[in-house]
């Protein structure tokens, strides 16, 4: 059953304030992003976040099909997000749990606020996310994947949609939540926003978090998800622009 | 249950809410963080553990409880089981439909359970029996009856309640076997968890909003405290976005207005 917490096996914070893996409390995990891996897609990503490894992909504007379900001012989004079988240490069945398909709910409402809907009606946008490997926080890295594949697929949008979770962990509000700190840990706050327009398009809290905790859970997660955002636009600039040295100069020219 | 009608009637019928919302109105007389009357009834079927008909409104809610033993999970051996599950009736809407559980009644089910699991409500570790081998499995099985809107916290009323009011065949266990008594002891509820669910319609975030007012709605945020003034759970909903100070004003909102809602609750269920 997920969702039920175990009860820790593993020292999550050493004495010296580390990590299993040697993190700080506000430190990221290594983070990869590459854009336009999936050719027939109109847009594509991969990200590879820890050990997560997630590929998305973007197809549309399209027909809707079944018609019915076409809305008349604006586009439908639909998302999914999906977990192989062996990205997890037992044999996920392929079927869509509960969990899937809520999570393919909130990862639909947490891009749809940055597609501009309403330059596509009658149309559908189409957005997958296959979990290849899984490693805690696969949610926030599929969004941010996700929302690359979109802009990839030259969709109107208003801006980059970036996730990270944040949790704690012993009672200590840490970044960026690995497989063992989510099972093993006392919280998990998974948080998507639109950095540019300051807008929070997924939270969700499990935990127990005493007001100031929350508090901080949440900003640092804010705080994260706009270091995140740097190296979406990077990689966006690497693919569009070619490489990094140009990404100096297209700055430049923005500013 | 979001509710889509006609396009011309919901674009009219919004602005005219929103108009109103930014007065500091609400179309039914409420004031902005003011919730509908709640009306708890617990024990109304029989045959289960615990029961309670929960109306927010004229949003109905019946949930019950049956408890019953079996093993744990392999990696929780000495816990016992608690699941909530929703399904929203054919009956309770024109606009619900028979079949698989939707996206929205299983996001429904799992918020509620969320609040429930990570407030600690029900004590799992004292519904086990035999370690590794058996446990007492609870059972929370939610029928939305009826829908006006908000059925996050009126699904989590009717199945707080539910749980507080159950009780449960006591076993013995003798040489690791189970066996059960004539004896009744209450299920173990520890924490006290409410579920408060604010909308933004136009620039207004709104307490337990109603079906009209969630048709209207572009954002809904669910927060779960607990009597201690913890967050235990939360959720955003719907195709929008929400300023980071508007989710800890939401949070706060939602400690103030639990907190009313839980001594409400108390009362009816002591």
């Amino acid at each position: 059953m997920e969702g039920h917490r175990l009860a820790p096996e593993h020292k999550l914070i050493d004495e010296n304030g580390k990590r299993r893996d040697g993190r700080e409390w506000n430190q990221l995990r290594p983070i990869k992003l590459e854009v336009g891996l999936v050719k027939n897609a109109d847009g594509s990503a991969y990200i590879e976040w820890g050990k997560n490894k997630i590929m998305a992909a973007v197809y549309g504007p399209k027909e809707v099909h079944p018609k019915h379900q076409v809305l008349p001012d604006r586009a439908l989004v639909r998302a999914r997000y999906h977990m192989a079988p062996f990205s997890v240490d037992e044999r996920k069945n392929p079927a869509p749990s509960r969990r899937e398909i809520e999570i393919s709910k909130v990862i639909r409402e947490a891009l749809a606020p940055a597609i501009i809907v309403e330059d596509y009606p009658r149309t559908a946008i189409e957005v997958w996310v296959e979990v290849l490997q899984s490693d805690g926080g696969s949610r926030v890295a599929g969004i941010t994947a996700a929302s690359l594949a979109l802009a990839d697929a030259g969709i109107n949008m208003r801006d980059l949609v970036v996730g990270c979770s944040c949790g704690l962990i012993d009672d200590t509000v840490v970044a960026d939540l690995d497989d063992t700190e989510d099972k093993e840990g006392d919280g998990d706050m998974p948080v998507a926003m639109m950095p540019n327009l300051n807008w929070v398009t997924l939270l969700q809290v499990d935990g127990m978090y005493s007001r100031e905790k929350f508090q901080k859970a949440f900003e640092l997660a804010l705080e994260k998800g706009r270091e995140i955002y740097a190296m979406q636009r990077e990689a966006l600039t690497k693919k569009f622009f070619g490489g990094e040295a140009m990404t100096a100069q297209v700055e430049e020219e923005a500013a | 249950m979001a509710m889509r009608k006609n396009y011309v009637v919901e674009t009219i019928r919004k602005a005219q809410l929103v108009e109103l919302l930014a007065k500091g109105r609400r179309l039914d007389g409420r004031g902005l963080d003011e919730h509908r009357p709640i009306r708890v009834q617990t024990g109304v079927i029989q045959k289960a553990n615990g029961s309670a008909m929960v109306s927010l409104g004229n949003t109905q809610i019946l949930a019950g409880v049956k408890v019953a033993t079996g093993t744990p999970f392999p990696d929780t051996p000495d816990q016992g089981l608690l699941v909530v599950n929703a399904e929203i009736l054919p009956m309770s809407s024109p606009y619900a439909e028979p079949g698989p559980p939707s996206e929205e009644a299983i996001e429904l089910a799992r918020v509620v359970d969320r609040g429930v699991r990570e407030s600690k409500m029900v004590d799992l570790t004292k519904l086990c029996l035999v370690k590794a081998k058996t446990v007492y499995t609870v059972f929370v099985d939610v029928n939305v009856m009826n829908v006006d809107g908000n059925l996050f916290d009126a699904t989590s009323y009717a199945v707080v309640t539910a749980l507080r009011t159950a009780t449960m065949k006591k076993y013995v266990v003798k040489d690791d076997k189970v066996e059960a008594t004539e004896e009744t002891v209450p299920v173990p509820v520890e924490r006290f968890p409410v579920s408060v669910t604010l909308a933004r319609v136009g620039e207004s975030l709104i307490v337990d909003p109603d079906a009209e007012e969630e048709s209207a709605m572009d954002m809904r945020i669910t927060i779960t405290t607990d009597e201690d003034g913890n967050v235990c759970a939360s959720q955003k909903g719907e195709a929008s976005g929400i300023l980071p100070q508007q989710v800890l004003q939401a949070a706060d909102t939602s400690l103030r207005v639990g907190s009313q809602i839980r001594e409400e609750l108390m009362k009816a269920t002591s």
